[in-house]
């Protein structure tokens, strides 16, 4: 069982990209499943998640509260704590699998590979230390111990390079606004030059305006660094904004994944559909429509597909078998019985 | 007709005393009735250091003025009889954007709902009680069997939001103050709980402010729109206009910054301040200067006052200087009345054309 799927990770989702130009994949994540014990029975947050990311592509993950989105930014951070546990899968980062790695190998990996920006990192700051000493800091944690006049002059292109004056080095934590102090953590999350940045919520604490500049200048760093982002999230604008394919979860799993225009003007998985369809806009004024019913419980999933409940063409396949994540047309993966496998790939 | 409810000149500074430094001025000049029909719906929209929650907290009682006055029928609130005061926490009720800090969570959700019914005395039994619980329940598309003799715990957040909003209709008050309700929810829950607000008093002729920081949903659940920025006014009036065709340079910089949901609509590029607005000092002349593309000598002088440049709508910049002034205590007689025709925008294809220039 497990080995189909593997195999689906390398033949159809590893081979599904935005721009569908063969561009060479830098994270591979392959069948990820991730519970947390309860005194209830194990809750599945991710539950076979398999998805393919482009070297300096921008890659969303939208979903409610409790779809799992963050739960795999953790653990491709190995930040699971316990009842939290990743009971499967493979998370290869230019062939190395970092769920494999050792408590010490994983920390050499942070920040210097693969980076964690959360909305709640600008208060994970350290409120006594100026913001100099924190990328030292860091740069120190991940052996990189650079002191001096070096040191003060990539703290000052560092800084720039993300919009912050030279000055924001002496100051603390609490004489920046909230969006410096979201440039001050994304400076540190890219110091060291990684190849893959995760981004989970990163503006959802600041203001929209704030967030428009935040954004704007993540995407400017990540074409600066060639580095793949993962943005993780549940506000469909700003996927809209910013990525070039989207991955759409639902109880743990991802039900679509597809370039974002396409993910827009027709998307494919009901749920996806729902979820389009259920966003105010500004270009007329309606009627608020919501997805009917609520989202499963993790720990009594229904049989089959985790959205037939809820879903308006759900037929009898639907509530005994679950559907895989596959290519349906081509760029576009999708977990629902509705559409015909794609032939002649891969 | 007496007014429900009146900011009069409203403006609240905190802090202050020896170090004049220290103020702040949350709130200044702030004026808005709320007439009791027809039943309105009217959004307060503003980014953090607006003044929109300090707006929720004085039109609640919750907070005194430190000049004007708020009041409830006509009477400033710090005026009430005990008697008065009871009918004004009924007519005015409040909706806040985390449910879970209303409920006490060794207590049932019921208990949440039985008591306002006992405070303000409105039913006669238990059954009574119960008969208008689930009615209430409802009403915001909640099944009362699978809501009622649980904790809070056990309700999602969108359950535990819709409970807030039971609650707020269950004593017919006629008007709830809603800060940032479904700021906390997820998008999918957003909209149901936006439509039963919305459905919730139409049906039951309640009047609404609805204070966000989400122009969107200001714009679809509203008849009139309130723009504040740093404290004032910066543009009001009916919601149309105002969201599809932005006067003040901060309603366009806020527009063009939210993230449409369509691929091929890109945010727009923020334009720098201008060689005077670079200039200018925040404590004195209009408070978005200094962010302004379009500053001018004049604006770092004094803070413009209201210009009425259309039937309904309102733009406190000089910009549009050549449009006469609105007191800004006459500020409603911008508003667009429920039931009344708006203007033709409404009805044009303006959406293609956000910001025209000036």
């Amino acid at each position: 069982m497990s080995d189909t799927r593997v195999r689906l990770g390398q033949t159809e989702v590893g081979a599904v990209g935005g721009r569908g130009d063969g561009t060479e994949v830098v994270l591979d994540v392959r069948d990820l499943r991730v519970s947390y014990v309860t005194p209830r029975g194990p809750v599945r947050a991710v539950n076979g998640v398999s998805f393919a990311l482009r070297r300096g592509e921008a890659f969303g993950l939208v979903g409610e509260s409790g779809s799992g989105k963050s739960t795999i930014a953790l653990s491709l951070m190995q930040l699971i704590k316990p009842p939290g546990r990743i009971e499967g899968g493979q998370a290869l980062l230019d062939g190395t699998d970092v769920l494999a790695l050792s408590e010490e190998e994983m920390r050499r990996v942070r920040l210097a590979e693969i980076a964690l920006i959360t909305q709640g990192a600008m208060n994970s700051l350290n409120p006594v230390m100026r913001i100099r000493e924190q990328i030292i800091d860091a740069w120190k944690d991940h052996g990189e111990p650079i002191n001096g006049r070096e040191a003060e002059e990539r703290i000052r292109d560092l800084l720039r390079w993300v919009g912050l004056q030279p000055e924001v080095a002496r100051m603390y934590p609490h004489e920046l606004s909230g969006g410096m102090k979201q440039r001050a953590v994304i400076a540190i999350a890219i110091s060291l030059r990684p190849k893959v940045i995760i981004a989970d919520e990163p503006t959802s604490a600041l203001d929209v305006v704030v967030q428009r500049q935040i954004m704007q200048t993540l995407r400017r760093i990540q074409r600066d660094l060639g580095a793949a982002v993962i943005l993780i999230g549940h506000d469909m604008g700003l996927m809209a904004q910013f990525v070039d394919r989207l991955g759409v979860m639902y109880a743990g799993k991802l039900v679509e994944v597809s370039p974002i225009r396409e993910m827009f003007r027709d998307p494919m998985h009901p749920y996806s559909q729902l979820l389009i369809q259920s966003l105010p806009s500004l270009a007329r004024k309606g009627q608020f429509l919501g997805i009917p019913g609520l989202p499963p419980s993790l720990l009594d999933p229904p049989p089959g597909c985790p959205f037939h409940p809820r879903c308006p063409y759900a037929m009898e396949r639907c509530r005994v078998e679950v559907p895989a994540l596959e290519l349906k047309r081509p760029n576009r993966l999708v977990a629902c019985h509705l559409y015909e496998r794609e032939e002649g790939q891969a | 007709m007496t007014t429900l409810l009146e900011a009069r000149g409203v403006t609240k500074i905190y802090g202050g005393g020896l170090f004049r430094r220290d103020r702040t001025v949350a709130l200044e000049d702030f004026s808005l009735r709320i007439e009791p029909e027809p039943p309105s719906i009217t959004a307060i929209v503003g980014e953090s250091g607006s003044g929109k929650t300090t707006l929720a907290r004085l039109l609640l009682g919750m907070t005194m003025p430190t000049s004007g006055a708020i009041l409830y029928q006509g009477k400033d609130l710090r005026k009430l009889s005990r008697r008065e005061w009871r009918a004004f926490r009924r007519d005015v009720q409040a909706i806040f954007q985390d449910p879970y800090e209303v409920y006490n969570p060794f207590y049932r959700v019921d208990h949440v709902l039985h008591t306002p019914l006992k405070k303000f005395g409105l039913v006669k039994s238990d059954r009574e009680a119960r008969e208008r619980i689930v009615e209430a329940l409802e009403a915001v598309g909640l099944r009362p069997d699978e809501t009622l003799g649980r904790y809070p715990h056990q309700l999602s957040g969108g359950q535990r939001q819709r409970v807030m909003v039971a609650r707020a209709l269950l004593v017919r008050p006629r008007l709830i103050i809603a800060d940032e309700p479904v700021s906390m929810v997820d998008a999918s829950l957003r909209a149901t709980i936006l439509e039963s607000l919305r459905t919730l008093t139409r049906d039951f002729s309640v009047s609404l402010i609805y204070i966000t920081h989400d122009l969107i949903t200001a714009y679809q659940i509203s008849d009139n729109i309130i723009v504040l920025y740093r404290g004032s006014v910066a543009e009001a009036g009916h919601a149309e206009p105002v969201v599809q065709e932005p006067q003040h340079p901060y309603t366009r910089l806020l527009i063009g910054s939210i993230p449409l949901p369509d691929p091929d609509r890109a945010w727009s590029e923020e334009q720098e301040p201008s060689a005077i607005g670079r200039l200018a000092d925040p404590r004195s002349g209009c408070t978005f200067a200094s962010r302004c593309p379009y500053a001018m000598e004049m604006c770092l002088e004094r803070h413009p006052p209201l210009y009425q440049t259309e039937r309904y709508r309102v733009t406190a910049c000089y910009l549009y200087r050549e449009a006469p002034v609105l007191a800004s205590e006459h500020l409603d007689e911008a508003f667009a009345r429920p039931g009344i025709p708006g203007p033709a925008v409404a009805a044009s294809g303006a959406a293609d054309e956000p910001t025209s220039s000036p």
